[in-house]
């Protein structure tokens, strides 16, 4: 029967899909970068919504909610996953709204006028069957899945904007998204670039050879020279794991002692980030903001006797406060930090906030 | 002007040299030179000495009545000549300040040391002259200083410093036994450029324990004097210890204490008598400037530590590790963080040292400093040297410290002795610098050693930095064994130490 047999051919894959996420942290498992995250995820939602039986858009919404529980709280870390599903979330309502005749401005603000002329909250319990529903959804989330293959070109294609000849650009570890940045730049102008190693897991050497391949000075410094060295940097570009709510950014260890220095040098700070890294979290959630690795990537078992009676942190992000940051760059254009939450309430539903 | 004693019979060389020199012109840097000769001759005159005048950098040894004569014919050209410029040197050290500057002027546009050169054909040039020229021809061999060559590509902005692999230390150059350099200096030559040794205070203190031998070892020639001799013997040695690694500033005023005492020693001193002052005085310098000034900073330092604290450190700094050990055997209850930083990873050793002692202790990275600093109070720092501009010369990452500890409103406290503080200035951690093996940055993870080839891949460059500068607003205080000071206050105790040391 070909049902049964789809849906078990579906969980296996969620299932495959999860305990990647658990393994694949950061550098323990193999390296997938955000992008990959993101489109595995998309396709996986895509999947989710053809394979299983539904009648109406808020059984999907409970289906894809229940299974986007699962999947971020298999790495919580994971932001993009929890994008993912939220923008899916959206598509499904804007479709909805789309079939059901109304505008969909309306229907999204919870402005004082409505509340106040339609008397309380309008019933939008998506009950109603719609036969083209599905086919719009699927089609919806392909778009989806075309703009997140673009994303790093969009934003490579914007660096001659950026980058003149003959500067020193500073970065922090490594960033596939930056990488595209700076080589796209490197085809017209010639520039320098210094790297920050980032320790422990010093990725940035990834990322010195990769740009000295092609053609680029690139010079790699320890994460205690970045002051000493800025006041001879211009430019500041550095890639982010997850871009906050209010515009601050969750970036690997070392990159709020960047901002800092590039604060004091008054050296602009450029973020590379396309829009699925947009997170609708904010910092104060202490809990859930950092996570640590395995202590020994900073101090080894070869230490021994000390190691008993010492604490050691490995953490494995930091914070980047919203004042510290010039600009954004993303595949839909260069924004303020300040204008991130206007973004954010075009690409989610404050309803969906709260998987 | 008060020192035109020329005295009565006038030598017939003297006019004849008079004449040639009023013909010339003389140029700024012969200026500079008379004026400093003048001044020195004046301080000469007031101790009442038949010494000689100072071993300055470009003076070499020559009796000491032809320089008079020389210099009286300089005087009197020099009279004539300028005629409008204001009586300096003529008056005595007057407190009025306008006056001392043009004094003190003359000695600061000296050389700029070889070390920050590289990128200068000529100077590279003279140097490789002057190691020859420090030579001795003792059983008629000619052995000469080797001169430690550049290892890789070096990263543009810092062309003018080196960069040497610790793979070829400069010793692999110099047949064994050596005749120009005592054994002991090889040894501290080679400790030193691979890393052995390590830290301001130990290589200070080598340096005077390996000086202390090379006194004892020493027999004076026949016809030379111990004071003069002395000096040009240690000279090749300290060019052998430059080459192996540039001198730290401490290293530099120890240096200019022991050339002091050695050309103060005066000429009836029997040889044994001198050595044995020497030796003592080597002694009392380490005593009271290393050892008593640790205690003193101990002391004062001790005040500033309450029971609940949470300090951060960063590195290896032996007056930090004995301010904290000093603390805690006192009794008051902190914690300690230790940030470290790679490649050297010097944090490790403070970490032993401090959990040898029984102190709870926290150990990060640099890159984690942001996450951790909202748990500190303090945060005290060790440091290398301390410029006159009120700079804080110390381990790279020192400055990125202070900068997060200010933008967290933590307060910053460097410890330092006062014979690190230094004349120079510095504004920035480019100019004057030491550039470390860049092999060093190289690290495996995982069986993947990424940055193996770095030579072949024409576009890339290492970059190990050794020191850098903190601006003083990111200081708050700065405790030394003469009490605790601002960090602009540090030119008034450089004018203090030299006032006390004329």
């Amino acid at each position: 029967m070909p049902g049964p047999y789809r849906e078990t051919d579906l969980t296996e894959k969620v299932e495959a899909f999860l305990s990647d996420l658990k393994r694949g942290g950061s550098g323990t498992g193999p390296l997938r970068g955000s992008a990959e995250t993101a489109r595995e995820t998309t396709a996986l939602l895509r999947r989710i919504t053809a394979q299983v039986r539904w009648s109406s858009a808020g059984d999907l919404m409970e289906v894809i909610r229940k299974e986007g529980r699962r999947m971020s709280a298999a790495q919580p870390s994971e932001t993009t996953v929890g994008n993912m599903i939220r923008r899916v979330l959206k598509i499904i309502r804007e479709e909805y709204a789309r079939s059901r005749g109304s505008s969909e401005e309306a229907d999204q603000q919870e402005s004082l006028h409505k509340l106040l002329t339609s008397g309380g909250l309008s019933e939008e319990n998506f009950r109603q069957y719609f036969t083209a529903l599905k086919a719009n959804v699927i089609e919806a989330i392909n778009e989806l899945l075309t703009e997140l293959e673009g994303t790093t070109d969009n934003i490579a294609m914007q660096a001659l904007e950026h980058i003149h000849s003959n500067e020193v650009i500073m970065t922090i570890g490594r960033s596939r998204t930056v990488e595209a940045f700076l080589k796209d730049a490197a085809r017209k102008r010639k520039f320098h670039v210094i790297v920050a190693e980032c320790a422990p897991f010093c990725q940035g050497h990834e990322m010195a050879t990769s740009l000295s391949k092609d053609g680029i000075e690139t010079t790699v410094i320890t994460d205690a020279a970045i002051f000493a060295v800025m006041s001879r940097v211009n430019k500041v570009i550095i890639g982010t794991q997850t871009v906050l709510a209010n515009g601050g950014l969750r970036a690997v260890n070392g990159t709020h002692t960047l901002a800092l220095a590039a604060k004091h040098h008054s050296t602009p700070l450029i973020v590379c980030a396309p829009m699925f890294k947009l997170s609708p979290q904010f910092p104060n959630e202490e809990d859930t903001f950092h996570k640590f690795v395995s202590p020994h990537e900073v101090l080894p078992f070869t230490e021994g006797e000390i190691l008993s009676k010492v604490n050691v942190h490995c953490p494995v992000f930091d914070y980047v406060p919203p004042e510290l940051i010039t600009l954004f760059i993303s595949n839909i254009g260069g924004h303020a930090p300040s204008y991130i939450y206007r973004l954010m309430s075009e690409l989610y539903h404050p309803e969906d906030h709260e998987l | 002007m008060a020192d035109s004693g020329v005295s009565g019979g006038a030598d017939k060389k003297d006019n004849i040299e008079r004449e040639k020199i009023e013909g010339k012109e003389l140029t700024k840097e012969e200026k500079q030179r008379l004026r400093k000769e003048k001044k020195q001759q004046k301080k000469g005159k007031e101790k009442k000495d038949a010494s000689l005048p100072q071993v300055s950098v470009a003076e070499t040894a020559a009796p000491a009545s032809q320089l008079k004569a020389e210099r009286r014919a300089r005087q009197e050209a020099e009279r004539t000549s300028k005629q409008s410029k204001k009586g300096d040197t003529g008056q005595p050290a007057t407190t009025s300040k306008p006056k001392i500057p043009p004094n003190e002027l003359q000695p600061v546009v000296k050389r700029l040391p070889e070390h920050i050169q590289v990128d200068d054909p000529d100077v590279l040039k003279k140097l490789a002259k002057k190691l020859e020229r420090q030579q001795t021809t003792e059983n008629s061999e000619i052995q000469k200083i080797p001169r430690r060559l550049d290892y890789g590509y070096k990263v543009s902005l810092f062309s003018h410093l080196l960069q040497y692999s610790r793979k070829a230390p400069l010793t692999q150059q110099l047949s064994i036994p050596s005749a120009v350099i005592h054994p002991a200096i090889v040894r501290l030559g080679l400790q030193y450029s691979q890393g052995i040794v390590a830290g301001s205070n130990a290589r200070s203190i080598a340096l005077l324990h390996a000086f202390k031998q090379v006194i004892s070892d020493y027999t004076t020639p026949s016809n030379e004097e111990l004071s003069r001799d002395l000096v040009n013997k240690l000279k090749p040695y300290i060019s052998f210890l430059n080459q192996c690694r540039p001198l730290s500033a401490s290293m530099g005023n120890a240096i200019k204490y022991i050339k002091k005492e050695i050309s103060n020693i005066p000429s009836q001193f029997k040889e044994d008598d001198a050595k044995k002052k020497l030796l003592n005085c080597i002694e009392c310098f380490i005593e009271e400037k290393i050892v008593l000034a640790a205690k003193a900073i101990a002391k004062s330092s001790i005040e500033k530590i309450n029971d609940g604290d949470v300090i951060l450190v960063y590195g290896c700094s032996s007056l930090v590790n004995h301010i904290l050990c000093e603390a805690f055997e006192k009794g008051r209850k902190f914690r300690v963080i230790v940030v470290d930083s790679r490649p050297r990873l010097e944090g490790r050793e403070a970490l032993r040292r401090l959990v040898q002692k029984g102190i709870s202790c926290t150990y990060v990275l640099i890159s984690a400093v942001s996450y951790i600093l909202p748990e500190v109070s303090k945060v005290f720092l060790g440091a290398h040297a301390l410029l006159a501009n009120g700079y804080v010369m110390s381990r790279v990452g020192t400055s990125q410290i202070a900068l997060v500890a200010k933008a967290f409103n933590v307060p910053v406290l460097v410890c330092c002795e006062t014979y690190k503080f230094c004349e120079r200035v510095q504004t920035d951690s480019f100019v004057s610098n030491e550039l470390d093996d860049p092999d060093d940055l190289i690290v495996t993870r995982k069986g993947e050693t990424q940055l193996k080839d770095w030579q072949q891949v024409p576009r890339l460059g290492l970059l190990n930095l050794v020191y850098d500068v903190t601006p003083p607003d990111f200081v708050d205080l700065v405790i030394t064994d003469l009490g605790m000071i601002p960090c602009t206050s540090v030119p008034v105790v450089l004018r203090v130490k030299n006032v006390d040391l004329l």
